[in-house]
This record gives C-alpha cells, structure tokens and sequence, in this order.
C-alpha cells in the first residue's frame, strides 16, 4: 500500500510537471509585446535571402499554429497539446527546411544524456565518496582541506568553470580542442576516442561543479549520523569500522542524497545547457541555442518542450530507484 | 561580537567590498558606462583606468562597479520576493493542511522539477535579448520559491502540534499573532540562510542568460559583461582582464555569499545553544 501510495503521488507529479510546464511554453509567446510571427518572418527573411517560398508558406502556417493564431485559444492549446504528447511532432525545422524538429531532437539528445549522465553519476559517486570521509574523520586535516575546497568550488555557476577551464586548457595550455568536434560517423575505436578527447573539457567543468555540492551536504549528513547513538552502539558492540560505515553510517545518509539528486536535476539541466552552448557540445543545449540564434522557432519551442520532459522524466526514474534502497517504501 | 565564527567574518569582509564597489563607487562616476567609445580602445590598466579600457571603449573600471550594482539588486529583489511568498506559501500549507496543502505542494514540486533555463531562453529568444531585468526577476521568483514553502511547511508541520501553540490558540489568540509571535521565531533563522543563498542562485541564473546573450543585453550586468568581452573575442585577443574581471568578481561574490550562509547557519545554531 505504501509503496503504490508513493507510486502515485510521484506519478501525478511527473504528469502535473509536464502538463503545467507545456502549458507555460504555450502560453509565454502570447504574453509578448510584439507579434512573434511577424517579427520572425521578417528577421529570418533578413538573415537568407534564398529562402524557398513554400518554406516561408509553411513556415507562416506552422508558426501561427504554435503561436495559437488559428481557431480559438481552447482549440489551439488543445491541439498542441495533443499533437506534441502523441506525436511528438513539432513541424519541420524553420532553417533547416523540410528537416523535422523531431529528428534534430532525436539526434541531439543522446549526446546530452551520456553527457549529462555520465558527469551526474561521476560528480554524485565522488562527491559523496570524499563527503562520507571528511564527515567521518571530521578531526582530520585532510577532511577539512577537501571541505574548504569544496566550499570554493561549489558556488562558483557552471559557466565560470567552462570558461576557465577554455581559457586553461584551449588557450593558455592548448592541450583540448577549443570547441568539441565532431565529425564522426559509425561505431569504431578511433571515433570513440576522438568523442572522449573532445568530451573531456566539457564534462570535467560539469563534474567539478556538481561534485561541490554532493561534498558539503554529504559532509554534514555523515558527521551528524556518525554522533547519532545508534552509532555509537555499533562501535560499542565491537562492530569493525568498515561494517560501522557501510551498515549503519551510509544507508542513513545515502538515502537524502538520492533525494536531492532528483530534486537538483533541473538545476544541473540547467547547468549542462549553458556548458554545452560554450563548448559547442553537440547536445540539445546547443540545439536550443542554434534556434536562438537562427530564429528557428519551431526548433525552439520543440526543444524547450524536450527539455522539460527530460528533466521530467530523469527526475522521475531517480525517485522510482528509491523504493529499492529504502525498505521503509517497499514494506509496510 | 561574540559566537562570530571565522566563514561569518570572512563573508561579510568579502561581501562588504563588493558592496562598497557596486553601490558606492558608481556614485562617483557620472558618465554613462555602457556607451561605446568614451575612451581609447585597449588602454591599459592606469591611474586613469583602473582596469584598463575594452575593445568597446569602455572604461572596465566603471562597467564593472555598475555591472555589480545591478546584478546585486538583482538577487536582493529574486531572493527577497521568492523567500516572503515562499514563507508565506509554506506556513499556509502546513498549518491548514488538507486540500490546500496538497495543491501547494504539488505547485511546488513542480516548479522545482521544471527547468527554469529553458523558460528564461524562450522568453531572451521572442525578445531578442532586450527583455527587461523586471520580467527576468519575476520568472526567477516563480522558480524559487519552492524552496523556502517546502521547507518552512515541514517545520510548521511540526510546530502544528507543540503544545504551546495550541496553548495560544486556545486562549484565543488571533491567527496573524500566533504566526508572528510563536511560529515566525523559529523559522527566521532558516530564511535568512535561504535568503542569502537565493540571492546567489537569482545573480547565478541571470549572469548564465546572459553570458549566452538571452538577458538585458544593453544593461551592464556582470553576466552580459561576460557576453560583450565573448562576442569581441577577449579571450583569443588576451584581453583578460576584460573578461577575467567579471568571472572573478563572480567567484568572489558567491563564495562570501556562501561563507556568510553557511556562517550565519553556524552562529545561530550557536546561539540557539547546540
């Protein structure tokens, strides 16, 4: 009962999220000043002067159906809301005519999530792991260096660490390539170390980042379930120091973590956006920012909508990892 | 003085110099720092320019104390509105419970799941990066205040039923007056904490817009200070201080922010006697 009682309370917000925030992406450009189709148009037409007329055509059409410009408001939103959760089908892209929005997405994504994942997943397993030392041996010098570290480390937003890092290793120490490149094509070992080489920078400035704050919170969790006194009767008991930990010290403070994580994933989204943007990272932060910049608006609006489901959706899958770490949820 | 730890001191130090440059050093400068070719391009650093001049023209000096400036009042403003409607949101959930518990809380975990990036770059994008600093906040606003309702839910939960509220209560003290008097109390250490650090989160998400060009390009911010020294190539120039100003000023505005939380946390856990 517990455990379908999580269930659902988890599950109406994953639909409540994405339901609210398409409802915001449909809503935003209405609540603009200037007429967006308009000013597109116009600012497109401006930038390609060779632009196909049946491009324009459908661009006009699409454009306004996106805007909500044809039939009523109610019709409007229901239809996109329809078309985007069944079909996933966001017209063709404005610049790259007739590519569909869909199929750019559909490249794009996978870099982001072994990115994204990948520099999680490291920056959480590390962070915790030198959290749980320093919170541990509190009285030794090492854990304080490594938490006045991370003290300056974790407020620092992710695009200062991109940027130093460009200046250190692209410019100063020309040692990474400047912007990831990557022309690959088919799965051979070559390929896969030029994708590494050139994923390096990018997902070292994520990871330092995110290993901040998994340091300090870890830190204080495990000091202050180290002093609890059930701890203490472990030790008393005469339990060796690596079962005190591992059975009693880190499956209390694991647990908060877990959580955290899901609760940080927009936030470290966020975060590899922007990363991607100036590393020129394949990914769909750079997808969104090629919108941006070619006015594409259907690229725009189909990858802002990819976004939060992704965000959505990982969120959802870390809180679904947690009734199988903690038996609270899964018994009664 | 007393129970003043070392991260407060060091926070406050760091803090009240960045202040000092941002709200009054501009003061002294009448000119207007965001207008291209006041002066020589490329100087550099000197007793005239402190910081030298960029490509653009502008003394580097000013444009930085100005971008200061705005991106502090930016976060005062984000941080100050996300934490009162945060509160406010939160005592009313936890202490009414039921339906409007339910409904607030399920607004607050959807908002924090919710990207807050990619709302901002499609607002910058149907601007085009002239969107006001006032729009900005609001949507920043709109993002953080789940933060502080969840948590002060939490503890209005618990202080629901401690026995001296529903002493209060009884003896027919008004609602306004139990919040106030009883509850605000224990849960104004807490906001503060959450001010600061929201105040670090609002200049961190404008300064990210802004560094891509989705912000208030023609405002001096330390984030479209960074855009500007980019789209000029400061960086394949060797113009760093152009562009090493901003990134440093941000650093150290944040880690004194962190410090004087952190701080703040540890003197007040002091004084409550743990």
């Amino acid at each position: 009962m517990k455990f379908l009682k999580f269930l659902s309370s988890r599950l109406l917000t994953y639909i409540f999220v994405i339901l609210l925030g398409m409802t915001i992406v449909f809503f935003v450009p209405r609540f603009m000043p200037s007429d967006p189709v308009e000013s597109m148009l116009g600012q497109m037409m401006s930038k390609s002067s060779t632009m196909d007329a049946a491009a324009i055509e459908a661009m006009r059409k699409t454009l306004n159906e996106n805007f909500g410009l044809e039939g009523t408001l109610g019709e409007q939103y229901f239809g996109y809301m329809k078309r985007v959760i069944f079909t996933q089908d966001f017209g063709p892209s404005l610049t790259m005519y007739p590519v569909p929005v869909k199929e750019l997405i559909a490249d794009s994504l996978p870099w982001t999530v072994c990115l994204l994942g990948i520099s999680t997943v490291i920056s959480w397993l590390i962070g915790n792991g030198i959290g749980l030392l320093a919170g541990i041996r509190k009285d030794k010098a090492y854990s304080k260096i490594l938490e006045g570290i991370a003290i300056c480390i974790y407020p620092i937003p992710y695009y200062i660490f991109a940027l130093t890092l460009i200046m250190l290793f692209a410019y100063i120490f020309p040692v990474f390539p400047l912007s990831a490149n990557f022309d690959v094509s088919g799965f051979t070992w070559e390929n896969l170390k030029t994708v590494i080489w050139n994923s390096v920078l990018p997902a070292l400035s994520l990871i330092l980042t995110g290993t901040g704050w998994w340091v300090i919170s870890m830190t204080t969790l495990s000091r202050n379930t180290n002093e609890e006194d059930f701890v203490a009767f472990a030790r008393m008991k005469g339990l060796n120091e690596r079962k005190v930990i591992s059975r009693y010290v880190l499956p209390n403070t694991i647990l908060p973590q877990i959580t955290m994580l899901a609760l940080q994933m927009g936030t470290i989204f966020n975060g590899s956006l922007i990363t991607e943007i100036l590393f020129n990272y394949p990914g769909l932060g750079s997808l969104i920012y090629r919108g941006i910049l070619q006015a594409d608006y259907n690229l725009i609006m189909g990858t802002i909508t990819t976004s939060i489901f992704a965000v959505a959706t990982a969120t959802l899958v870390i809180d679904l990892l947690y009734p199988f770490i903690d038996p609270r949820v899964r018994y009664n | 003085m007393k129970n003043w730890n070392l991260r407060l001191k060091l926070g406050l130090v760091i803090l009240s110099f960045f202040m000092i440059l941002g709200f009054f050093f501009p003061l002294l400068y009448s000119g207007n720092v965001t207008e291209w070719s006041t002066y020589p391009t490329n100087l550099k650093p000197s007793m005239e320019h402190f910081l030298g001049t960029n490509s653009l023209g502008q003394d580097i000096f000013w444009l930085l104390c100005n971008s200061i400036r705005t991106s502090f009042l930016i976060g005062l403003f984000v941080a100050f509105f996300s934490t009162l409607i945060g509160i406010l949101a939160g005592l009313v959930a936890g202490l009414k419970g039921g339906a409007v518990d339910r409904i607030v809380m399920l607004l607050a975990d959807t908002f924090i799941v919710i990207p807050s990036l990619p709302i901002l770059i499609l607002i910058g994008s149907l601007t085009k990066g002239t969107a006001s600093l006032f729009l900005i906040g609001g949507v920043l606003i709109a993002f953080n205040w789940p933060w502080p309702a969840r948590q002060v839910r939490s503890m209005a939960l618990t202080l629901r039923e401690r026995d001296y509220i529903s002493i209060a209560r009884f003896s027919g003290e008004s609602t306004i007056r139990i919040l106030v008097k009883e509850i605000f109390p224990f849960v104004k250490d807490w906001s503060i904490g959450n001010f600061i650090n929201t105040i670090l989160v609002a200049i961190s998400s404008e300064s990210g817009l802004a560094v891509i060009g989705m912000s208030s390009n023609s405002k001096a911010t330390l984030g479209t200070m960074i855009y500007w020294a980019n789209q000029h190539q400061a960086m394949l120039g060797g113009k760093w201080v152009w562009i090493g100003s901003p990134v440093v000023a941000i650093c150290l505005i944040f880690i004194g922010l962190f410090l004087l939380m952190t701080g703040q946390q540890q003197y007040s856990a002091l004084r409550r006697g743990k």
